[in-house]
C-alpha cells in the first residue's frame, strides 16, 4: 500500500456563500501536487456538488479526502435528515431544494447525478433521521 | 484571443481584473450553476445573469477565464472583494446574455 495524504474539512451549514471553499482548497492542493487537470476538474465538480448538498439539506457536515498514488477518495458525511428515496434523488431534475436555493442558481436536481457522472465509483449510505454518507472514488 | 483583448474591445465595463493574459477558447452562456459546474469549458468566457459568490466559486472550480455579468447585474462589494482575492476577471454590461456572447464570439472566436 502506498502512502496516502488525508485532508479533512468541516462544512458549515449556515452559510451558503461559503460552500465551495473546501473544494477550492482541494483543487489548489491537487494542482500543487501536479495531478492531471482532468482529474482535478472531476474532483472539484463532484466535491463541490457534495458540499452544496450538505449545506442545502443537512446543515453542513464533514469531508475527508484521501489521496493515494492512483486514487482520490472523497467521503462526505452529514447528520442530516437522510435521503428518502435514493433512486429518485439520483434522477436528473428531481429536487427537494427550497425556493431560496433555486433563486441562487442551484436546486436543479443535478447535484447527485453530477457527482455520479464525475466520480468513477460512488456509494450512498443513508438512514432517515440519522444522516447520509456519500463516498466517491476518482481514479488517477 | 485573451481576456485582455475582450477588455480592450471596450464593450464591457471592467469591475475586477484577474489574470488577463489567459487564452479564451469559447463563450459559454448559462444561469443554472449546477449546469455551469458540469458544462463550463475550461478557459471559457462565462456570460450569466447570476452574480453571487457561488458564481465565483463555480468559475474558479471550472477554470473559467473570465465572467461577464449581463443585463446590468452587478456583484456586491463583498463578492467583488472575493473575486479580487481569487483573481477572477469580472466584466459587466447592460446587454442581454445573447448580445454579449455574440460580441465576444465576433471578436475572435468565429
Amino acid at each position: 500500500m502506498s502512502d496516502s495524504i488525508t485532508f479533512r474539512y468541516k462544512i458549515s451549514g449556515d452559510d451558503f456563500t461559503r460552500a465551495g471553499e473546501a473544494s477550492s482548497d482541494v483543487k489548489n492542493k491537487l494542482k500543487m501536487m501536479g495531478v492531471d487537470n482532468n482529474v482535478i476538474r472531476k474532483v472539484a465538480i463532484a466535491m463541490y456538488e457534495g458540499e452544496i448538498n450538505m449545506v442545502i439539506h443537512a446543515d453542513g457536515g464533514n469531508v475527508t479526502v484521501d489521496i493515494t498514488d492512483d486514487n482520490i477518495k472523497i467521503v462526505l458525511a452529514d447528520q442530516g435528515p437522510g435521503i428518502q428515496d435514493v433512486e429518485k434523488a439520483m434522477e436528473a431534475g428531481f429536487s427537494t431544494a427550497p425556493e431560496e436555493v433555486r433563486a441562487l442558481g442551484f436546486g436543479a436536481g443535478m447535484g447527485l447525478p453530477n457527482m455520479k457522472k464525475y466520480s468513477d465509483k460512488m456509494d450512498i449510505q443513508t438512514v432517515l433521521g440519522v444522516g447520509t454518507t456519500v463516498t466517491m472514488n476518482i481514479h488517477m | 484571443m485573451t481576456v485582455q483583448d475582450i477588455i480592450e474591445a471596450g464593450y464591457f465595463e471592467l469591475c475586477c481584473e484577474g489574470n488577463t493574459k489567459r487564452l479564451i477558447t469559447k463563450a459559454f452562456c448559462c444561469d443554472l450553476l449546477s449546469i455551469a459546474m458540469s458544462r463550463a469549458p475550461e478557459n471559457c468566457v462565462w456570460i450569466t445573469v447570476m452574480g453571487n459568490k457561488n458564481t465565483l466559486a463555480v468559475a474558479s472550480l471550472t477554470d473559467t477565464a473570465c465572467i461577464v455579468l449581463a443585463e446590468g447585474v452587478r456583484l456586491s462589494e463583498a463578492d467583488m472583494a472575493c473575486a479580487r482575492q481569487e483573481g477572477i476577471t469580472v466584466l459587466q454590461t447592460e446587454l442581454p446574455v445573447f448580445d454579449a456572447a455574440l460580441k465576444i464570439h465576433r471578436l475572435g472566436l468565429e
